[in-house]
């Protein structure tokens, strides 16, 4: 085990596995619901797959918004769902329930906790969220204009076709194929073969867009000896970082995404071929932009769930492509997985974790 | 298995004031985090990772800033996490910086937290109705007042005890250049005959709104013995969290906090927090929270809190001092008040606290809380590594 400094990949001071997934029925509305009301079941259920309490739980960490819910400390009442009491061992990143993850991997590997309960949980239906990811945009420059989450979308999807990396049949073709593979995907929200749809933002089209939905996700970690008491198959986490790049889209080559590429080094990604990769891709030609930076061939089986064309739940999103990997490993269906997470727009901030299936 | 020792090797805070119109957000952060790497004798380079933490987001009117901040905090190319735990961010954050290092994730880290009030009004942002949920009333001053009485109740504490804890404290922060208040004509009469806001929380025993940042760099032990200056190191940490609102809650002295507290002196070896710790900087928005900390933390015995603050253990020149900073009653950039309680005590075990440094502290608490009562995040550092 060596420290990474800036250097090359690193091996974890201890084994630790994703060993229980659980996620909600991705919805466009849930009007009937509170966001706590929307957590729970899965926080059960995540839960009863391991048999373990929440007082069983060394650590929980979650993922969310404010800007999504409305108002300020949105998810003091979600940690009231999940029954802090006796108090807890607990944080809170205001970020994809991916970094929640991360943050939780790097307890475990203090050794400060065995087990950790990991969620996150978005609610885009009660406002626009094309608005309201505006705000996450320099405040001084930027977001005075609005310039909404697809528009920006449609220019690195107008670079890439510039670049000639893609043009837009290929990119429906990504639409069609996530879409497809989300019908065996019960939780998806958009399922099975769809036309293109009319132009949103030229060049991107409805089918090159994520549907706009409500849900929910969580996910237990464990290390040593708990893995294997709690998972027949655990997903063990061989490596994982997260690496942002400047805020500015002028600044940026918009046809790569040297971020993603580093956190794989850093993840070990590329020291062994991979046969899965959950990519965090709302555009269709994001993924064209991931599979080039994790150099992810024609061999590898590309978001088998649909991704997050396929059901895209903010501030979950990331985190149920490391659960689908996870659970993928954990049904036998793959050796050795690449999960990735996005944030902040076209792509600026990513995760890559590599998982699995022997230890 | 074993832990990296965390130290703190460089510490940097802006000039705390009600606005600071000649600054950006960028603006801000850049200041306190330069200031950090120039104490540690540091570039940006030098940097593997930054954890950023403030509190809602709705304070600025920007979403997730972290990514707007990623250049002004030389984060490019490096990972950047953002922490959220209410008012107990500040503290977490720097726990969640620290424990990258402790896991040898990284070697050194930044870790900031800041609060620019000046673009919001902090109690109508954190008063929005809120269907079928009990809404924070008139801000935090209209939440905790009831549980100060409750407090008042409970021991029998005269009513005088939480001016006491004010113009200490305002006295505190005329040593302190960053600090926002300097009330050079602070007396106690003054305190007590401000307006009564809370009942019984008057106007001179609130914390201001604060625009402000404060950044640490966090180190290992090959980065510590570098550093030029002397290190405070990191003996115990701990996060601990409970629910809002249920039934059997006590407000006065929640568990949580009893827990964290218990956990940090268990990991850093303290047996009697009285006796062995020479300084505490501990989260008090409102004066009251002195005396009711005192025993959460266990620096007193339950309803013996107030005893201490009145008899001036806890003045600069007393036993136990506590705030020696000003405390969050002379500064209150929300979302970087823990962390400048964390930094302070780090400040007063490297001896480098300037003119409120306490004689001889080797072993100090930074001390954090948010929400409802329910989030706490709490350090222990002292001035030589710890004993494994």
């Amino acid at each position: 085990m060596a420290p990474t400094g800036s250097g090359g990949p690193a091996r974890p001071a201890r084994d630790v596995a994703i060993v229980a997934f659980a996620q909600t029925d991705h919805l466009r509305r849930t009007d009937e619901l509170s966001e706590v009301e929307m957590l729970m079941p899965v926080l059960h259920r995540v839960l009863d797959a391991t048999g373990l309490k929440t007082s069983d739980i060394g650590f929980t960490c979650s993922g969310s918004s404010d800007y999504l819910a409305g108002r300020a400390f949105s998810f003091t009442m979600a940690l009231d769902g999940v029954g802090a009491w006796p108090p807890i061992s607990e944080s809170h990143v205001e970020m994809d329930g991916a970094w929640a993850l991360y943050e939780a991997w790097v307890k475990i590997l203090t050794g400060e906790a065995d087990t950790a309960l990991v969620y996150s949980y978005g609610k885009s239906s009660p406002g626009e969220v094309r608005d309201v990811l505006t705000r996450q945009l320099d405040p001084y420059y930027v977001a005075p204009l609005w310039p909404d989450s697809v528009a920006l979308a449609a220019l690195q999807a107008q670079a890439l076709i510039d670049a000639g990396e893609a043009d837009e049949a290929a990119l429906a073709s990504i639409a069609d194929r996530s879409r497809a593979s989300a019908t065996a995907n019960p939780h998806a929200q958009v399922r099975g073969s769809r036309p293109p749809g009319d132009y949103v933002v030229r060049p991107l089209r409805t089918g090159d867009c994520p549907p706009v939905g409500d849900g929910a996700a969580a996910v237990i970690l464990a290390a040593g000896d708990r893995v294997r008491e709690l998972c027949a198959r655990p997903a063990w986490i061989r490596g994982m970082d997260h690496r942002i790049e400047a805020h500015s889209l002028g600044v940026r080559d918009l046809t790569d995404s040297p971020s993603s590429r580093l956190a794989a080094t850093h993840a070990g990604a590329f020291e062994r071929p991979v046969d899965t990769a959950e990519l965090h891709a709302p555009f269709t030609s994001q993924e064209v932009v991931l599979r080039k930076a994790l150099k992810l061939g024609d061999g590898v089986a590309v978001n088998p769930s649909g991704g997050a064309l396929a059901a895209n739940p903010v501030m979950a999103a990331g985190l149920i492509r490391l659960g689908e990997a996870a659970a993928r490993i954990h049904r036998g269906e793959s050796d050795r997985a690449l999960a990735h997470a996005t944030s902040g727009p076209c792509l600026q901030q990513n995760l890559v974790a590599v998982l699995e299936g022997e230890s | 298995m074993s832990k990296e020792p965390v130290a703190v090797v460089g510490i940097g805070q802006t000039k705390h004031v009600a606005a600071r119109h000649d600054v950006s957000i960028a603006g801000l952060v850049r200041e306190a985090a330069q200031r950090a790497l120039a104490d540690a004798q540091l570039t940006w380079a030098d940097i593997d990772a930054v954890v950023i933490g403030k509190a809602p987001d709705f304070f600025e009117g920007v979403m997730m800033p972290e990514l707007y901040l990623a250049d002004a905090l030389g984060a490019v190319g490096k990972p950047m996490l953002r922490v959220h735990t209410a008012g107990s961010v500040g503290g977490s954050t720097a726990l969640v910086a620290a424990n990258l290092v402790a896991a040898r994730v990284h070697r050194t880290v930044l870790t900031l937290a800041f609060e620019k009030q000046s673009e919001s009004n902090a109690m109508w942002g954190l008063s929005l109705p809120i269907p079928f949920t009990q809404p924070l009333l008139a801000g935090a001053g209209g939440f905790f007042a009831p549980h100060v009485r409750a407090y008042m109740r409970r021991t029998g504490a005269p009513d005088t005890v939480g001016s006491l804890v004010a113009y200490k404290d305002r006295r505190n922060a005329l040593l302190n250049p960053y600090a926002h208040l300097h009330e050079h004509d602070i007396t106690l009469e003054k305190v007590q005959a401000s307006p009564m806001l809370w009942d019984p929380i008057r106007y001179s025993e609130t914390c201001p709104s604060s625009d402000g940042a404060c950044a640490m760099v966090l180190t290992d032990r090959a980065g510590a013995a570098r550093s030029p200056h002397p290190a405070a190191w990191v003996h115990g940490g701990a996060m601990r969290s409970e629910p809002t609102l249920f039934a059997g809650k006590d407000f006065v002295s929640p568990q949580a906090g009893k827990d964290c507290a218990a956990e940090v002196y268990r990991q850093a070896h303290i047996t009697d927090p009285r006796r062995e710790i020479d300084a505490v900087e501990m989260y008090v928005p409102f004066s009251w929270y002195e005396p009711m900390w005192l025993e959460n933390l266990g620096f007193a015995a339950e309803g013996e809190g107030w005893k201490l603050t009145e008899s001036g253990v806890t003045e600069l020149d007393g036993d136990l001092p506590v705030n020696p900073s000003g405390g969050v009653l002379s500064t209150n950039p929300i979302g970087a008040s823990g962390m400048i309680r964390f930094a302070e005590a780090a400040l007063q075990v490297r001896g480098r606290a300037g003119e409120h440094q306490v004689e001889g502290a080797r072993k100090a608490l930074g001390h954090a809380y948010g929400g409802g009562a329910q989030f706490f995040s709490m350090w222990l550092v002292g001035a030589e590594p710890p004993t494994p």
